[in-house]
């Protein structure tokens, strides 16, 4: 009797954790569903390597997703340049630096950073970053790649920071004590020690907040212009692949082959990030393998 | 005199050095600054009663925002009640039962990648399944589920660390005395782990309260006449409502009081979320170490 309960009990969470399993599955295979039809009347090649997006054109309907693939990339690219110097510095100084009670302090800081919504990022791009770059570049709005960049720098701040921090904790203690008693100082010690044996930890990080950046939907939306032609500079508006579905879902009839396209760039997208979240998933693993 | 002078280099370096990396935390510590000074003194006369406890008037120019704290809240409670249970017995299956084979590296690397998936294809999810699939159309229930599926992966991983936390010496007296492993589950490790599983979940509600791409088409409507009657109707939100009022309102410059206004309550209940959450692990840590 007890045991049949138990059984029962059991295989109940059994079920509840490969739910977990279907979940991802679930996601990945309705979104090939829904993008399907749109290759009925869009060959792959012209989708995959075609520049012009354009689908409500009655004439000659464009969707090549190029153009937003390379914007997406930019943008997220531009924020690595200055999130990631940022946030290893952060994180170093949290773990070798600061004094046990600046650290107790400095922690929530980056945890509420963390937790500003990112539609309030986006709200800043437009009334305080788009500004501040139209006034210093002479440019008319300050929508622009530079501006996304600068809000999704913002955005990843975080998850690099506590990554990298707890990568640098991870590093066994007696490798610091090594170095220090050779004689090393403690800025020689982190830069050629810790760092050195936490750097995996921190390219998975920064992997993470990458894929964090080229995920992020409202802060690009509302901060990035949307122009939906091929990039030429920072300093111009781009439409990456998230604000092109967030604007355009929202306007477009379902079961056209608009809509279907629009899934086929989301699962464009999910495979981009999902690829990156593997690499990470990986390098961290051979990482604390190492480790260990 | 050589060595002297290269023990002075070294310590040079360390002192330069140290000041970058200081000077990375404060570049943090000035952009969070810089965000609530901005917002708060733009926004402080604006936050009244009324503001609080009134609908949107004039076409959207006057009046408060109470349909959005209403909606937001709605779709929040939705998010809890799908996501805390599925999360926390999922973690439960992999702390407590299962073991180091394919299916739980599998489970693992999925939970990994569920929490990788970019919000906007989580939006994408819902209109396919909840709005289309199953016929919800676009209303509260089809957002609350959306972003419930959003948070799993959070809840989870949240869970078990909370689990991870109990120590192992519980469950086996407790077996030892003859007790089922679901017995000593829910009488000596449970009780232990649910404050800290509830901190872990309530960080993750937070941060859905304030997502915007997974409601944008999965029920969050422009405009409402009244405060939604069933879990089948639209609502409005908070951060729906901040996007439309700084970017798709046709007098922006006008309602930007309003948005700096909204921007403000937003960050201030995710704020209060986060804070409970954090004192409260602060007393859980407090009390496990005495």
């Amino acid at each position: 009797m007890f045991r049949l309960k138990e059984k029962i009990i059991r295989t109940a969470f059994l079920i509840n954790g490969v739910l977990v399993i279907m979940i991802l599955a679930g996601i990945f295979l309705l979104l090939v569903l829904n993008a399907m039809p749109t290759f009925k009347e869009v060959p792959w090649k012209e989708f995959l390597t075609g520049k012009n997006w354009n689908p409500s054109s009655d004439y000659n309907p464009g969707y090549g997703i190029v153009s937003m693939i390379v914007s997406t990339f930019m943008v997220t690219l531009g924020s690595l340049v200055l999130a990631v110097p940022i946030g290893i510095g952060t994180a170093a100084y949290l773990s070798d630096v600061a004094s046990p009670k600046v650290r107790e302090i400095a922690k929530p800081v980056v945890e509420i950073l963390a937790g500003i919504p990112s539609v309030v990022i986006g709200f800043l791009g437009i009334v305080m970053v788009g500004p501040f770059i139209a006034k210093m570049t002479g440019t008319y709005s300050g929508l622009n790649a530079l501006n996304g960049s600068v809000l999704l720098a913002v955005m990843a701040l975080p998850t690099i920071v506590s990554l990298c921090e707890d990568a640098l904790a991870n590093v066994p203690k007696s490798f610091q004590e090594a170095s220090l008693a050779l004689g090393a100082s403690h800025w020689q010690t982190l830069v050629k020690v810790k760092l050195q044996a936490a750097s995996s930890g921190i390219i998975a990080a920064c992997m993470l907040g990458m894929g964090r950046a080229i995920g992020e939907t409202m802060t690009v939306l509302m901060a990035t212009g949307n122009a939906p032609a091929f990039p030429s500079g920072f300093l111009n508006s781009v439409r990456p692949m998230t604000s092109t579905i967030a604007i355009e879902l929202g306007e477009v009839p379902y079961f056209t082959t608009h809509y279907h396209a629009l899934f086929a760039v989301g699962l464009v997208l999910f495979l981009i990030t999902f690829v990156i979240n593997m690499i990470a998933d990986i390098v961290l693993h051979r990482y604390e393998s190492k480790l260990r | 005199m050589k060595s002297y002078k290269k023990a002075q280099t070294k310590f040079l370096e360390q002192v330069v050095g140290f000041g970058f990396l200081r000077l990375c935390m404060l570049i943090i510590l000035g952009i969070l600054s810089v965000i609530f000074f901005d917002i708060i003194s733009k926004s402080w006369g604006v936050i009244t009663w009324e503001f609080l406890t009134q609908s949107p008037r004039n076409g959207m120019a006057e009046g408060g925002i109470l349909p959005t704290i209403v909606g937001t809240v709605l779709i929040t409670i939705i998010t809890a009640i799908f996501s805390v249970p599925l999360g926390m017995g999922c973690a439960i299956y992999l702390n407590e039962y299962a073991g180091t084979g394919k299916l739980t590296r599998l489970i693992r690397i999925s939970i990994r990648n569920l929490s990788g998936v970019p919000s906007i294809v989580y939006g994408l999810f819902g209109v396919a399944l909840f709005v289309e699939a199953m016929h919800f159309g676009t209303c509260i229930l089809s957002a609350g589920l959306t972003l419930g599926l959003m948070t799993l992966p959070w809840t989870i991983t949240a869970s078990e660390e909370a689990l991870k936390g109990v120590p192992m010496s519980y469950r086996e007296g407790s077996l030892a005395l003859g007790a089922t492993q679901w017995q000593s589950i829910r009488t000596n490790v449970l009780p232990y782990a649910i404050p800290g599983m509830l901190t872990g979940t309530i960080l993750g509600l937070a941060r859905a309260a304030g997502e915007t791409a997974p409601i944008l088409f999965t029920g969050a409507a422009f405009a409402l006449p009244g405060l939604p009657k069933s879990l089948f109707d639209q609502f409005m939100a908070m951060p729906y409502h901040l996007y439309i009022m700084s970017t798709q309102h046709h007098a922006i410059e006008i309602v930007r009081p309003i948005a700096y206004g909204t921007a403000l309550v937003l960050i201030l209940v995710v704020f209060l979320m986060n804070l409970s959450a954090i004192v409260l692990r602060y007393h859980l840590r407090k009390s496990r170490q005495e």
